[in-house]
């Protein structure tokens, strides 16, 4: 008679412990630093926390109120809702162009797109360096080339009119390829029988066959291609941190780098709490409207 | 090898009682079908024999352990899956391993790389390759060992998996039908395969299965389910002759039983649109011990009856359909008293029966009675009872 | 025919402004200062001189440093990343047990939480441990990814029950079904993952700004800033050359795995 092997005999137990040891780790690091910090961010806002100080003091709503009419703060808010609104549909029609023209193509794809993805997974803060220099008043590229054609060149990132359009620019330069990328999806998934139908049902250009099939069947993709773009603006922070510092004169003060300074340059805790709640209100807002599609995105595939 | 015995055995997914209160004892060698259609709970049932789930009551012995509350590894049972669940990156030589490797070595020895080192490792490798050679040479795989299970055929894959159940010597088999994902020319060679490979183990087989062909043609016994219990448990044989529930008598049998409706009036059969006087000397002309009014089924097998005249048999009806299978016809009977066509069985070499005629069906034995809700119920015919008393007589007078 | 050339046209347009940024970068660290800061344009280097500002880029900031740092910390948080993450998904997945739901639910909502946001909190939190300023502040916050765990979990879920209930037959623990049953199967999302992970937290400047102050510990964005604010920030061939050295590494990977990087990029908008 075979015994049976003795290290495996140990009875199942009523509780089985597995899910607790698989997760245990995930949930114990997600409560610290996800789900513990977002309630400590809410909680700070209502404090007036500083690093270093002793103790903190609830002030309720003080620091919204002090947020409200702080005109810092509205520049901040207005500043990134500007750039947001020249990156968002530059980039997101940018990359639908470029999109359409690559997948037009018999060769090459790869090529091309490749190079316009480079922007989007090279290193920023090392390219916005790149940029800076060709920004330079004296020495940079871009105002030899306009010298060049006898135009007049520009102190690009120090003038207070145009410090913030040419970040856009170079927003606009680092996140299109990313669209690109999402778009060359949703065109590879339209299926080609529909052209044929609408070639059959008189429509013989490009821009009608974009009308009656391409833009109609893309709908859901640059609904979301919107959004995520708008999200990834709205977070726009490290050109701003290493090329302007939020000058010249808070022109170009975004509400990350407000957070940031309030948070980690003059380190008032509570106060810069706040502003990372205004500023979650509205990533929450758009993120929610991404997830919607998503859910509707799963349940049709 | 050791016999499995299943006491009381009960089940629920949440509110939804799958098995009740069910025993069954499959003896040391056997080969046992769980025969019954989906969601009769012979799937769950395998499973509770595994170890994969947990019974709420009852219990599970097999040979000399109680196993019900060990988990799988524990029990020392292999477990033959339908969609093979080969690891699909894998070897078929590794796959066929994992099992020995599990058991034979332990946790520092299992990580990649040890075995470069470890003297002990290799010996033990040693002994896994020629376990593995052995199984392969039995099933006759050994080309296939270095080979990916995407490589594979469906039967080849069915093999390996039979090899890496059989690779343990373990104290049963189980199996959860492993022939459905074969096509049809596969399927039945894969049969006489697998009855051959039981009687060279000599191992207690559990064979779950919905097709009942495979159950009558490879198993010793046969358990019949039906939502959540055992309606029969018996020879093949005994399950196609002697159904003791209407459901087994349907389910069993290609093609299907043919059922007449009836009802017992005064211990005697009514058979639905037909006289008394028509049954009369025929083997529907049958005393039932069941009581009055009750609804009855009555069963025939199709090569259990046979085509004759018209007016020859209370059963009469036009030919409706004509299966043509080479060896033999099924010749489907349109009548009034059987709520589907009856199928009769006819020789290749009997006289063409034309579509549309019309023609009468004979019982050639006594058939099945079942009550309306299932369970069969004693009946003999009347002048067989007659027979019965003239020959008892005759024998005293001598 | 003719709307094709003009299709490339405009496509090699583009192109070359794209990659401009590049070019320039990459021919600026070869040139030397008196090519670098003149009041015309000049293409290509007269005289090569990439020696000495690479090597100025090497020495005058430890640049061999913060490429090790990146090194030391993206790999860290990835293979944390995975032994923390892997066996969650696998418990969301395939195992039944109550409060699963919940919890797939609470990781759900994680997912809605920008990083930016949590991180105040993050860093009083490990300054009351004392750990900023370390490996582990750089490490130890993105170890978790409740994004590695959604997506790992989708694609557990397409490996059948029965494989699963197979190697439990075979013996395996349900931990060792995690990396020998689950793992080889989800391989090309894991990949997928992996790269996304490691652009993320090599090109991350936020974070390690916050958390470290000290320049032994800068990773390569940290280290190039700061190369920039020193003396060397005229240096702008030097400067250039260290940036180049940065992206190289990553370029290089895109370069050969193409496909993957993709993926793994567009990922970050699906979640």
């Amino acid at each position: 008679m075979k015994t049976l092997d003795p290290i495996a005999v140990k009875q199942i137990t009523k509780v089985n412990w597995a899910p607790f040891y698989l997760l245990g780790p995930a949930a114990l690091l997600m409560a610290m630093f996800l789900l513990g910090p977002l309630l400590a961010v809410l909680g700070l806002s209502f404090t007036d926390y500083q690093l270093g100080a002793k103790s903190l003091n609830w002030i309720g709503f003080e620091n919204f109120i002090e947020l409200y009419h702080d005109k810092n703060f509205w520049r901040s808010l207005r500043n990134t809702a500007l750039y947001s609104v020249v990156v968002v549909p530059t980039s997101v029609l940018l990359g639908l162009g470029v999109a359409l023209l690559i997948e037009a193509q018999k060769s090459f794809k790869d090529f091309y797109r490749t190079i316009f993805f480079l922007p989007v997974m090279a290193t920023l803060i090392a390219m916005a360096i790149s940029w800076q220099f060709i920004l330079h008043p004296s020495f940079g590229f871009l105002n030899l080339l306009l010298k060049e054609f006898g135009l007049q060149g520009h102190n690009w990132l120090r003038t207070e009119g145009l410090a913030l359009w040419v970040l856009a620019a170079i927003g606009i330069w680092n996140q299109f390829g990313f669209n690109m990328v999402l778009f060359l999806a949703g065109l590879v998934s339209i299926p080609r029988h529909l052209y044929d139908a609408a070639a059959m049902d008189g429509a013989s250009t490009a821009l009608e066959r974009f009308r009656l099939v391409t833009w109609p069947l893309l709908g859901p993709v640059t609904l979301f291609v919107v959004v995520i773009t708008a999200i990834r603006s709205f977070q726009v922070f490290d050109t701003v941190a290493i090329l302007t510092k939020g000058g010249p004169s808070k022109s170009t003060e975004v509400l990350l780098y407000t957070m940031y300074a309030e948070g980690f340059e003059f380190f008032k805790s509570g106060y810069a709490s706040a502003v990372t709640i205004v500023f979650l209100v509205i990533v929450l807002a758009l993120t929610l409207i991404k997830t919607r599609y998503l859910e509707k995105r799963v349940h049709y595939v | 090898m050791s016999s499995i015995v299943i006491q009381k055995i009960s089940k629920s997914f949440g509110v939804t009682s799958v098995l009740k209160d069910l025993s069954l004892t499959i003896k040391d060698g056997e080969f046992v079908s769980l025969l019954g259609p989906s969601g009769c709970g012979k799937s769950t049932l395998l499973r509770l024999i595994a170890g994969l789930d947990v019974a709420e009551q009852g219990s599970i012995v097999v040979g000399q352990h109680d196993v019900t509350r060990l988990p799988p590894k524990a029990r020392d049972l292999a477990m033959v899956f339908q969609s093979y669940a080969l690891y699909p990156h894998l070897s078929v030589y590794d796959n066929i391993a994992v099992p020995l490797r599990m058991r034979r070595l332990n946790a520092w020895q299992r990580l990649p790389g040890v075995r470069l080192f470890s003297r002990v490792q290799q010996k033990i490798e040693r002994e896994i390759r020629q376990d593995i050679l052995e199984v392969a040479a039995t099933l006759g795989i050994q080309a296939l060992l270095p080979r990916k299970p995407a490589q594979l055929s469906g039967g080849q894959r069915q093999r390996v998996a039979l090899g890496r159940a059989m690779v343990r010597k373990p104290e049963a088999f189980l199996m959860d039908e492993p022939l459905s994902n074969l096509d049809a020319k596969l399927r039945v060679h894969m049969r006489s395969e697998l009855s051959q490979l039981h009687r060279t183990l000599g191992a207690t087989f559990l064979y779950v299965t919905h097709d009942q062909a495979e159950a009558l043609t490879m198993s010793d016994r046969i358990a019949v389910m039906m939502e959540g219990a055992i309606l029969q448990y018996d020879t093949p044989d005994e399950i196609y002759r002697n159904p003791s529930d209407l459901r087994v008598a349907e389910f069993v049998g290609s093609p299907r039983i043919n059922m007449l409706q009836g009802w017992v009036c005064e211990g005697r059969l009514e058979v639905s649109e037909t006289a008394r006087k028509q049954l009369e000397n025929s083997y529907l002309d049958l005393s039932v011990e069941a009581p009055h009014g009750l609804g009855v089924v009555v069963a025939f097998r199709s090569e259990q009856c046979s085509l004759v005249s018209a007016g020859q048999s209370a059963l009469q009806g036009v030919v409706t359909h004509l299966e043509n299978l080479g060896s033999e016809t099924l010749v489907h009977v349109r009548t009034k008293q059987a709520k589907d066509p009856i199928i009769v069985r006819i020789a290749a070499q009997a006289p063409r029966v034309q579509l549309g005629s019309l023609v009468g069906v004979s019982l050639a034995m006594l058939p099945l009675v079942f009550s309306e809700h299932g369970p069969r119920l004693s009946a003999k015919t009347g002048w067989q009872d007659a027979l019965q008393t003239a020959s008892a007589l005759a024998f005293e007078a001598a | 025919m003719f709307s094709r050339t003009l299709r490339h046209v405009v496509l090699l347009l583009l192109a070359a402004v794209v990659l401009f940024p590049f070019i320039w970068m990459v021919l600026t660290s070869l040139k030397p200062p008196e090519e670098i800061y003149v009041d015309h344009i000049r293409w290509l280097p007269d005289r090569m001189y990439w020696i000495e500002n690479y090597t100025r880029a090497f020495t005058k900031a430890p640049l061999a440093q913060y490429l090790l740092n990146g090194v030391i910390v993206t790999v860290s948080i990835f293979l944390l990343q995975v032994f923390v993450n892997l066996p969650a998904a696998y418990a969301l997945s395939k195992l039944r047990w109550k409060g699963r739901e919940f919890v797939f639910g609470l990781v759900l909502a994680c997912l809605l939480i920008p990083p930016h946001a949590v991180a105040i909190p993050v860093f009083l939190l490990l300054h009351q441990l004392g750990l900023l300023n370390s490996y582990a502040s750089l490490i130890l916050p993105w170890t978790i990814s409740v994004f590695g765990i959604f997506l790992m979990r989708q694609f557990f879920m397409t490996v059948p029950d029965d494989l699963v209930d197979a190697a439990r037959m075979d013996g395996i623990s349900e931990f060792g079904i995690v990396w020998r049953v689950m793992l080889p199967v989800a391989y090309p999302a894991l990949t997928a993952f992996g790269i996304f992970s490691l652009v993320a937290h090599w090109n991350d400047y936020f974070w390690p700004l916050i958390a470290v102050n000290e320049q032994a510990l800068f990773t390569p964005p940290l280290g190039v800033v700061h190369f920039r604010n020193d003396d060397a920030g005229t240096d702008f061939g030097a400067l250039m050359a260290a940036a180049t050295v940065v992206i190289t590494p990553l370029l290089v990977a895109f370069v050969f795995l193409q496909r993957r990087f993709v993926q793994g990029i567009t990922m970050t908008g699906m979640k």
